[in-house]
């Protein structure tokens, strides 16, 4: 039996709100699934369980802000379901997550202009925290109704279905008048209200101020904690533009390959030979991590930046690199990332496109140690043995942490991945 | 499929790659890179959505070439 917590979802989030449950007590449930889904300053996010078993007791109600680390609900064996729930403020507060650990305060960022509360009941968390470690005591009969115990963030009643249909259509809760039971809002209640302003369209899916702010806290942190270095090289890409053209040209769209995909792989290759540049940096120095998550950040349209992971890059052929690219920038700008991807990043790739510029001195995203930055390839005049040719090329730059390693092995890094593009074939 | 029609579907798989353009003021002849914003990836997604509904599978080395909706439709016109 263990208790399913509000994972860790990068280090710029500490706590995020559960805005739906897809299963309910009693349910058998598998490693892997999807069982809730989070709204965080990054959007939505759907959490997996991370083991076999049976939901045996929800304790946080949807629509609660809960810090990373809160116990969410029971898995066991099943023998458990139907026991008395807990009271809810209880098993909320705080817990194991040490608090040397934790990353910046989001909800407190030092401006004074307050985040309008948004669709998903958003609400400024209460102030009021104990650090209790201590396993909960034993649990008062509940009553009914459970969430107005609860003094984590004040909560509006709705129905689950008027609930989903104001959050597509970016309609704040709080602005409803309820007419269902105890005035609950249900969906008559959204039926006149139109949908709002382009700050909420739908596609967007995230708030825009707390985005900020948790941006401006992971790089506040960043800057102010590591020593990066920064290099750039730049790299012929004839050979790469030659064999993607050839591999493209008879493929359909669907099946197409991008130069993203040829630089995801080179970087993730190029990791596997550096270990000192894939890891995080924590309380007891750098730990080098046992496997590649190359990290994307993926620009967001309308403004914003998430930088999800790929898992086991180095492991993926190209097309399946290539799918798995598409797949995360469409469920980016979308919905539906998951929060293994989100925190489980060991390096990160930034890439500013073809509308870009020649290169791009990346910000590490914090725990980790190097952010890799790819600028736009264009063509340009390069020395190709004895004359000069115009060639396709990028510069390829890498932010490294200074406690970690060197110039010298950041340079030696930067060559392996120029090296790797000379041979795409190879890749 | 008249030219209209073709629009009307060309635009709203745009418009599901990319939410955040007012179709209604949409501009057919501007750069969808510089006027829009699509990088290579919502290009390739806008490809493959017409591969999808419309049938046509456009070759890498003319989609290349394209830089508008108006040129799209234009080679689409052709094509059905």
């Amino acid at each position: 039996m263990s208790d399913f917590i509000m994972p860790s979802m990068g280090a710029d989030m500490d706590s995020a709100t559960l805005v739906e449950w897809k299963v309910k007590p009693g349910d058998r449930v598998k490693k892997g699934q999807v069982i809730a889904a989070v709204e965080t300053s990054k959007g939505a996010l759907d959490v997996e369980v991370f083991e076999d078993g049976v939901v045996e007791e929800i304790y946080v109600p949807e629509d609660t802000e809960a810090d990373v680390g809160t116990p969410l609900a029971r898995i066991g064996d099943g023998k458990g379901v139907g026991k008395q729930p807990s009271e809810v403020a209880e098993k909320a507060e705080p817990t194991a997550t040490p608090e040397a650990e934790k990353p910046p305060t989001v909800e407190q960022p030092p401006v004074t202009e307050t985040p309008a509360p948004t669709a998903s009941g958003t609400a400024i968390k209460s102030e009021t925290r104990h650090d209790q470690p201590e396993p909960k005591p034993p649990s008062p009969p509940p009553s009914p109704p459970a969430a107005e115990k609860t003094d984590l963030r004040s909560r509006v009643w709705a129905s689950p279905a008027a609930r989903r249909r104001a959050r597509k259509a970016g309609i704040p809760l709080s602005g409803l008048h309820g007419t269902g039971p105890d005035n609950a809002i249900v969906l008559r209640d959204l039926q006149d209200t139109p949908p709002t302003t382009t700050e909420t369209r739908p596609g967007t899916g995230f708030d825009r101020p707390q985005m900020r702010a948790a941006i401006a806290a992971a790089m506040s942190r960043a800057k102010r904690e590591i020593p990066h270095y920064y290099l750039a090289t730049t790299a012929d890409l004839h050979a790469a533009e030659q064999w993607l053209a050839d591999y493209n040209q008879h493929q359909p769209p669907e099946n197409r390959l991008l130069l993203s995909a040829l630089f995801m792989k080179a970087t993730a290759l190029a990791l596997a030979r550096y270990p000192e540049l894939n890891g995080h940096y924590g309380e007891d120095g750098f730990v080098a991590a046992g496997q590649i998550n190359l990290g994307m950040a993926v620009h967001l349209r309308g403004g914003g930046l998430v930088a999800p992971a790929i898992l086991d890059a180095d492991t993926l052929t190209l097309p399946e690199l290539m799918h798995r690219l598409r797949d995360l920038v469409r469920r980016a700008r979308g919905g539906g990332l998951r929060a293994s991807e989100m925190g489980g990043g060991t390096a990160t790739v930034t890439a500013l496109g073809d509308r870009g510029v020649d290169t791009v001195y990346g910000v590490i995203y914090p725990p980790q140690v190097a952010m890799i930055g790819i600028g736009r390839a264009r063509r340009r005049p390069l020395a190709v043995n004895d004359g000069v040719a115009v060639r396709l090329a990028v510069d390829l730059s890498l932010a490294a942490d200074h406690r970690v390693c060197d110039g010298h092995l950041g340079a030696l890094f930067l060559n392996e991945m120029d090296q790797l593009l000379q041979q795409p074939e190879a890749l | 499929m008249n030219r209209d029609e073709l629009r009307k579907a060309v635009l709203e798989e745009l418009s599901s790659i990319a939410p955040d353009i007012d179709m209604t003021t949409f501009d057919d002849t501007a750069n969808l890179q510089d006027a829009y914003d699509l990088d290579s990836m919502d290009a390739l997604n806008l490809a493959e959505a017409v591969h999808k509904r419309l049938g046509v599978n456009i070759p890498d080395q003319d989609y290349a070439r394209m830089r508008s909706i108006a040129e799209l439709l234009d080679y689409l016109t052709e094509k059905l």
